[in-house]
């Protein structure tokens, strides 16, 4: 941490939030929220003299309540910035008649009640996102009593209260009585492993946590007897089943078995716990003095603040998703973005470490280098046709296309802006917008090779790059089966999906057709997805009039992780394709032909 | 390069993972019946060294102008055979991929038969999209050469520091007022105990 604080080449901005990023690999914009703090971070020399005269007293957030602070504050003595800040929402001196006692104290004049946010600009070529996760609230868990107990406490509590900097310097106290408990039980898997409340993954460090736990307990205290409650214990790492069997030989109790209630004795506020230990196949009790409740890891609250920034998707347990599970672990589907940490999935010290390493190289490789190449997808206006009537501009969601309507002058693409989602192709009615390397000529080819024969037995799929096609991919990955019917096409962006492409998969005999994409707040291209919602809306009304039944085209938002949702649409579509007849699918190309002369 | 179209088709066998359900044999007859198309050639796994080789020595040999690669997602792969058929001379945006593996053989694998049609069709379909392939130039641009890590925790803090460490300089934001993260709030940890 102080290596981070002294680095020449690292700016630290703490209290710190990202407000916007835009641009592009090798070139991203940044814009941060700088909050003010009220303390000067550089000259304060955290002397804590404001902090003894400060009058508010309110909980420590770093302690998790267990320890109190004042409205102006040190998070933890070893912060970094090593400075004070001020609380603002508890300070009684944003009004200095009321208390400007700190500041009246402070020799060096770092008190500042005016200070202000400050937005900071920046350009870089590479981002990794390293945000990390958040503990499991175990409050569901009723039957545990954790809102009841006060000697039923958390691992992270635990973390505190054994912690040389907690209240009670690393002595392990129970709560009611300040006394170093006799017995304590360790409750595995709480909040993970549950397909019905918590989370249905496994968390991967609280089985290593809690035999570190009872390490550290057999240590200081000799005699307290330990109990472990588990259904397995996961101890795959590097040394870690040696670690495993050091607790057991220092007498740790391991029972296989989840408890399904604690009570609590009134009178000793000791906590009866009821387990099957499904190795012996019965029902016993334990009486204990304290009881930890291992609890799991799971994403960050705001993480779809980053989310949003990024355009990132999350797999189905909410972490960040990557490129690739085994091949790319590490890289965003962003171009330029890469994971550390917890933000990507659970995982301890080490593996955060390690894969902060391996963002570091990943980021290294863009860095490295003087110039990057841009995937050569944008579009490219035909002069000749535009008629500078401005939709193209109107639906771009980047501003990369720009148009002089009253002078007439026809429109121009900013290649470098462009990102090629290809909404204004598919919006352009006079076909004055040509997509490189998604023509409209292409699509339509793959649209006519797929169906040229047997078109009643196909489902013609639109699926997007970054949702829909890897969501299918996945599907195979994961080895699940669907009908055989469906014919993926791929497009960078719903937005892509033209409506004459639509039409002409009808004209050539598909009895059914699929847009899918990312869900609105998911949209690779800001929100260029909402064109292709308005679209097919659009052509359902078009079609109805045409006496063509609605229903044949569909549209679904289909992430990168729903499988079981893809499959699910391609079944119930086999189940649609099957009731259109030939005869309906003459029709509507009897229809369509007609519409064309 | 002529104004003849020349396709050359690389089927991948992935091992068992297509050819244990998709007759990648029958799949090359069909696919020497497709338009333009001057060679088939299938291969163990073609996106290893030897299975690329084939390609660069076919577009050389055969005077391919357009590749399609019938195997797994584009997703994973398509970086890799753009940088072959790059290598070979050809514009990258002159490949193709058929994606008969995760969209196809994986998700079929109990109707070898109808896997095979699928498969045929995937084919015929990039080969269709291949002959109206043209070469693209893609942008190049600079690189600020800074980076941005956002989160303080170990992480963060790891991260930053090799990056600086080689020599970049690094903006590291970080939401709370300290950096540490959920670390800062540990006692000892596994499996050092320290």
């Amino acid at each position: 941490m102080m290596d981070v604080g002294r680095h020449p080449r690292i700016k630290l901005l703490t209290y710190s939030e990202i407000e916007e990023i835009s641009g592009y690999i090798g070139n991203f914009r940044i814009k941060i929220r700088r909050k003010a703090r009220y303390v000067d971070e550089n000259e304060c020399t955290a002397c804590d003299e404001c902090v003894e005269v400060c009058p508010v007293i309110v909980p420590k957030e770093h302690q998790m309540g267990l320890a109190s602070r004042k409205a102006i504050y040190i998070p933890f003595p070893q912060a970094v910035p090593s400075a004070h800040l001020i609380d603002i929402e508890a300070c009684l001196g944003f009004d200095p008649i009321a208390c400007s006692k700190c500041a009246e104290k402070c020799d060096k004049n770092c008190i500042n009640y005016d200070d202000k946010d400050k937005i900071i600009e920046f350009d870089v070529g590479s981002i990794i996102v390293a945000t990390g996760m958040d503990v499991y609230d175990p409050t569901e868990f009723d039957e545990y009593g954790y809102t009841r107990f006060e000697n039923v406490l958390t691992s992270m509590e635990f973390e505190i209260l054994t912690g040389p900097g907690g209240v009670t310097k690393g002595e392990l106290i129970r709560p009611t009585d300040r006394k170093v408990p006799k017995s304590i039980g360790f409750i595995q898997c709480v909040g993970s492993r549950c397909e019905k409340r918590g989370n249905p993954y496994c968390s991967n460090v609280c089985c290593m946590n809690t035999i570190k736990d009872t390490l550290l307990l057999k240590e200081y205290y000799h005699d307290i007897e330990c109990k472990v409650f588990y259904v397995d214990i996961r101890a795959s790492g590097k040394g870690f089943e040696d670690f495993y069997r050091r607790s057991k030989g220092l007498g740790v109790k391991y029972i296989r078995g989840i408890p399904g209630d604690i009570r609590e004795d009134p009178k000793t506020k000791n906590l009866i716990l009821t387990v099957e230990n499904t190795s012996k196949g019965s029902i016993e009790e334990h009486e204990l003095e304290m009881i930890v409740l291992s609890v799991g890891l799971v994403p960050r609250y705001d993480s779809d603040v980053i989310q949003k920034l990024l355009t990132l998707s999350t797999t189905s347990d909410g972490f960040l998703m990557e490129v690739h599970p085994k091949l790319t672990p590490i890289d965003a589907p962003t171009s330029g973005v890469f994971f550390a940490g917890c933000c990507e999935a659970p995982k301890d010290i080490k593996d955060s470490v390690t894969q902060a390493s391996g963002a570091a190289a990943r980021a290294l490789t863009i860095l490295s280098q003087d110039k990057v190449k841009i995937e050569a997808v944008t579009s490219i206006i035909d002069e000749d046709k535009c008629t500078s009537c401005g939709i193209c501009a109107d639906v771009c969601p980047y501003g990369a296309i720009i148009v002089d309507k009253k002078a007439k002058i026809p429109a121009k693409v900013i290649e470098a802006a462009c990102k090629g989602c290809g909404t204004c192709a598919a919006e352009c009615k006079f076909d004055a917008i040509r997509m490189r390397h998604f023509s409209d000529e292409q699509i339509m080819a793959q649209l006519e090779a797929i169906l040229e024969e047997n078109p009643e037995e196909k489902i013609v799929v639109f699926a997007c790059n970054w949702c829909s096609y890897p969501g299918a991919d996945l599907v195979g990955i994961s080895r699940m089966q669907y009908p055989v019917s469906p014919r993926i096409v791929r497009t960078m962006c719903s937005g892509r999906v033209d409506e004459k492409f639509i039409l002409h998969a009808f004209e050539l005999g598909a009895p059914i057709v699929l847009v899918t994409g990312c869900h609105p707040v998911d949209c690779h291209y800001i929100d260029a997805q909402q064109w292709a919602q308005r679209r097919v809306e659009r052509l359902w009304d078009k079609l109805e009039r045409k006496g063509i039944r609605p229903e044949r085209l569909q549209l679904e938002w289909i992430s990168a992780s729903e499988v079981g949702k893809f499959v699910k649409t391609m079944e119930e579509l086999e189940e649609m394709r099957k009731k259109v007849t030939r005869e309906e699918i003459e029709e509507t190309k009897r229809i369509l032909s007609k519409i064309k002369k | 390069m002529g104004s003849e179209t020349r396709i050359g088709v690389f089927i991948c066998e992935c091992g068992s993972n297509i050819a244990g359900t998709v007759n990648c044999m029958e799949l090359m007859e069909y696919a020497k019946s497709l338009p333009d198309v001057v060679c088939v050639v299938v291969n163990r796994y073609t996106c290893a060294e030897p299975g690329q080789q084939e390609i660069r020595r076919y577009v050389c040999e055969q005077d391919l102008n357009r590749v399609v690669v019938a195997a797994c997602t584009p997703k994973m792969h398509e970086p890799t055979f753009r940088k072959c058929v790059s290598d070979a001379g050809l514009n990258p945006y002159l490949m193709e991929m058929a994606n008969i593996r995760e969209h196809c053989s994986w998700v079929h694998h109990f109707d070898k038969a109808k896997a095979t049609q699928k498969a045929k069709e995937l084919v015929k379909s990039a080969v269709a999209r291949a002959r109206l392939l043209e070469p693209q130039k893609e942008l190049e641009v600079p690189v600020t050469q800074a980076a941005l890590v956002i989160g303080g925790g170990i992480a963060g803090i790891q991260a930053s520091l090799d990056l600086a460490n080689a020599g970049y300089p690094v903006w590291l934001v970080e939401k709370a007022p300290s950096i540490g993260g959920i670390m800062s709030q540990l006692n000892k940890t596994y499996p050092t105990m320290d």
